[in-house]
């Protein structure tokens, strides 16, 4: 620490590892950076943290080549530097770990680790001295991988693992981490914790991005704020406290937990009876699963993404066939042996949120009335008449759109054009019109900014005190543990345990998450 | 038994040659398609460089001008490929049909236009092509009984264009495998923006995947045209390029196992013509036309997954965007 002040005191722009002046960049007609100030201080762990959708990572792309900024300067060490391309980035020691992995699963440890950096035109010159090096960084930063292990085989945290020691087998002396933590355990993300703090003791200076606020305060020195593309604050974490931090993202003070009156359970809405399904490939994705949802209450279903939640969701939306048990909805029987479809479902006053919006929630080239409607084009909503009744569509739409506080309220803009927290807006207000007895909901605020967490929070809340059964599919624990009234933990399609909302941690969920139970069942 | 025998050995004999142009575009399309680039125009570039060969060849009198324009020519073609879908992103298939339909007429016009014979190129003569090479020892070993005589007619005695083919497999292999430049090949097409983010430049990596691919295919159009043929005939290359591609696809983007599958096309072809009007015990004759289809039938059985599991490059037929 005695380094940073004495390089502080300094003043002059030398003493920063890395400094951006003014930098910007667009896409289209979309200002994803807007005059971007950085000062990152050598040896130090320095937070970003934006809502989705800030720019963050729009400026770490720009830090590591993959986007060039439309202006702006950078300078690292006090040197002037123009980065084009990835390649520049990694010559001038800045290494990145991205959100989504940047590793090929078909290949070795080694391979992955090699790609790039090869040592050669032949890989056996290279291969012995990549080993070592790997060895080394392995045992110097706790973080040993066998290298002949096939990327596919190896778990999140540890194919994390292969991402860094790919960056520092590069010699990083900056190490950019996009939301690190989004795919991890709690457990694991300690572990990735420990090796981060290893890292900057060792003189590594660590860009971490991020959108958990309890990350920033945990490990890192100093903290830099974005909204709507502009950085509105620069902290040191010492200095600053979370309520902070979250009014600087949003722009406004914001309840970081919603109020959530006590649950009202009345009867069974939902039985589920050793409900089994199988992978494509034949592996057991969902094994032997019983639980029930009464009306009136949320069940969050907590675990890893992968541990058998999609296909559960699926099931119960009538997506998916189940292969082994039966459920029961408002007391109709479904076994492998009945024709389900999404359709059918509905008419028994299910409603869903898929998990991905993009993909099952919305037709994103279709204009928002059309989605609005979508999987409903059977029933009233479209209208009296034989075809479809575009007047009365667009008036629906409309309605909604001013119910839900939809931006822009323009019902002919294309599904696409909206942000992520008013394309969620539209599916919810899709599916909680009808007033469904049962709603299945995945991941509700992924992508989608504060202010639209809040509103859409306080929309199932509500929904559950009219009395729906609610099952809530998240991998952000924090949203688990601020709505559920019962926590399901899933691990490898299994049921770990289940426990009632107020005796959930963290800590405890991190565990069950990993397959590990934590007493008697509830 | 010995008539048998030597049945046998011609019959592989000919499989060797009809394989050959299957091995050479085999590997190109393996070249191309593990970059992430679907090469549907293998065909075109076999039937371009078969044309190049055979006008240089008459024209100028040398085989091996003949091979370096079919070269030449087929790596032009590539080109054309990559820069519809590498450099503008355009949609693989479209561009690769394209291309073939391009060879298929240019060929044919360029050809009545130069030679004025109907889109065919004249006879070459002996010297003018590349002949069956004897190899070293064939009189020594000719007294040893079997393995003589596979020395001589089934070894010895091809074209060099035949042993390149050969060794084009092997070579592909290791530089698949064992270089660097294979390593980052096989992981443009799993993943570009990994390839994108260690620092290495996607387009000149595939745009040189279809370079040695417009090689091996001019190769293998040289090899028709200059070699096991003597002239260049309208749409000569008669859908080889589309066999090799099955063939790529039963070797599951592998060198080595797309060989055998060449081979195995090579047989089927070289049987057909001797079955011809032969009949079989219990089944009959059988029609040439099934011969003829059962490469792609057996391809279509190994993708809708009933032998074994093709697993193609991920990232195949999807232009990079950053």
């Amino acid at each position: 620490m005695s380094k940073m002040t004495q390089e502080t005191s300094g003043g002059n722009a030398a003493c920063y590892i890395l400094e951006l002046q003014k930098v910007c960049k667009s896409f289209g007609l979309v200002q994803a950076n807007k005059n971007i100030d950085l000062q990152i201080q050598p040896g130090t762990i320095h937070g970003i943290i934006g809502e989705n959708g800030a720019g963050k990572s729009t400026l770490m792309n720009i830090l590591y080549g993959l986007h060039r900024a439309d202006s702006g300067r950078m300078f690292i060490d006090g040197a002037p530097t123009r980065i084009k391309s990835s390649a520049d980035a990694l010559l001038l020691g800045i290494g990145m770990v991205h959100q989504h992995f940047m590793l090929i699963p078909r290949f070795t440890v080694l391979e992955n680790v090699m790609l790039g950096s090869e040592g050669g035109a032949l890989l056996k010159l290279g291969r012995a001295a990549t080993i070592a090096k790997l060895k080394e960084l392995g045992q110097t930063f706790d973080m040993e991988v066998d290298p002949d292990l096939l990327v596919s085989d190896l778990n999140v945290g540890m194919r994390q693992r292969v991402e860094i020691l790919k960056a520092l087998k590069g010699g990083a002396k900056i190490l950019i981490l996009d939301e690190p933590t989004g795919v991890l355990t709690p457990q694991e993300a300690t572990q990735l914790f420990d090796i981060l703090n290893k890292l900057r003791a060792k003189g590594v200076t660590i860009l971490l991005i991020t959108h958990k606020l309890a990350e920033i305060m945990a490990i890192t020195d100093n903290v830099s704020i974005m909204r709507g593309g502009e950085m509105v604050g620069h902290r040191k974490t010492s200095e600053t406290n979370p309520q902070e931090l979250a009014e600087l993202m949003v722009g406004r003070k914001v309840l970081l937990n919603v109020e959530k009156p006590e649950a009202k359970p009345m009867d069974v809405a939902l039985t589920v009876n050793n409900l089994g399904c199988f992978s494509s490939r034949g592996h057991k994705i969902l094994d032997n699963l019983s639980f029930e949802v009464r009306a009136g209450e949320i069940l969050g279903i907590a675990g890893v993404s992968g541990n058998g939640q999609t296909p559960l969701m699926e099931i119960l939306s009538g997506m998916r066939k189940p292969d082994e048990g039966s459920f029961e909805i408002l007391g109709k029987k479904i076994t492998p042996e009945n024709e389900v479809t999404p359709n059918i479902m509905r008419e028994n006053f299910i409603g869903h949120i898929p998990e991905d919006r993009h993909k099952h929630g919305l037709i994103l080239s279709f204009e928002a009335y059309e989605n609005m409607v979508l999987g409903f084009h059977n029933s009233n909503l479209t209208g009296t008449k034989k075809t479809l009744d575009r007047n009365y569509m667009l008036e629906h739409c409309n309605a909604r759109m001013e119910e839900y506080d939809i931006r822009p309220r323009n019902s002919k803009l294309l599904a696409s054009s909206f942000s992520g927290g008013n394309q969620q807006k539209i599916v919810v207000a899709r599916e909680l019109y009808k007033n469904p007895k049962l709603l299945i909901v995945g991941e509700p605020t992924r992508g989608v900014d504060v202010g639209a967490i809040e509103f859409i929070h306080k929309q199932l809340i509500a929904l559950r005190d009219r009395g729906c059964a609610i099952i809530l599919v998240s991998v952000e624990l924090d949203e688990i543990m601020g709505l559920s009234d019962r926590i399901l933990v899933m691990n490898k399609g299994q049921e770990v345990e289940t426990i009632p909302g107020e005796d959930a941690n963290a800590q405890k969920l991190g565990l069950m998450m990993a397959g590990i139970s934590q007493g008697a069942k509830n | 038994m010995i008539e048998f025998f030597f049945q046998f050995l011609w019959a592989l004999d000919a499989t060797l040659r009809v394989a050959t142009p299957l091995m050479l575009c085999a590997m190109a399309g393996i070249f191309s398609e593990r970059s992430g680039i679907v090469d549907i125009s293998l065909e075109g570039k076999l039937l371009s460089g078969a044309f190049v060969a055979a006008t240089i060849a008459s024209l100028t009198g040398s085989a091996w001008l003949g091979l370096g324009g079919a070269i030449c020519a087929s790596v032009l073609m590539s080109l054309l490929h990559g820069f519809a879908c590498i450099t503008h992103k355009g949609d693989q298939v479209v561009s690769g049909v394209a291309i073939n339909f391009l060879a298929s007429g240019l060929t044919v016009i360029l050809g009545i236009a130069i030679f004025k014979r109907g889109g065919q190129t004249p006879t070459l003569s002996s010297d003018e092509r590349f002949r069956p090479i004897e190899l070293w020892f064939v009189d020594i070993l000719d007294n040893i009984p079997i393995l003589g005589s596979v020395y001589r007619e089934l070894i010895s005695g091809h074209s060099l264009l035949v042993y390149v083919a050969l060794i084009c497999v092997p070579v592909a292999s290791f530089i698949l495998y064992r270089t660097r430049f294979g390593l980052r090949l096989r992981a443009v097409g799993e993943s570009p923006i990994a390839v994108d983010s260690a620092g290495v430049s996607v387009t000149w990596l595939r745009y040189r995947a279809l370079i040695v691919g417009g090689v091996f295919c001019g190769i293998a159009g040289a090899y028709l045209s200059i070699s096991h043929g003597a002239n260049f005939v309208r749409e000569m290359s008669a859908g080889k390029g589309y066999i090799a591609l099955a063939a790529v696809i039963f070797g599951n983007w592998r060198p080595i196992r797309a060989f055998w599958a060449c081979l195995m096309f090579g047989f089927l072809d070289a049987i057909t013509s001797r079955l011809q009007g032969v009949d079989l015990p219990i089944i009959g004759e059988i029609p040439s036309q099934l011969m003829v289809a059962l490469p792609y039938i057996m391809t279509i059985l190994l993708l809708s997954g009933f032998i074994g599991r093709p697993s193609p490059p991920s990232a195949i037929g999807l232009p990079y965007r950053k």
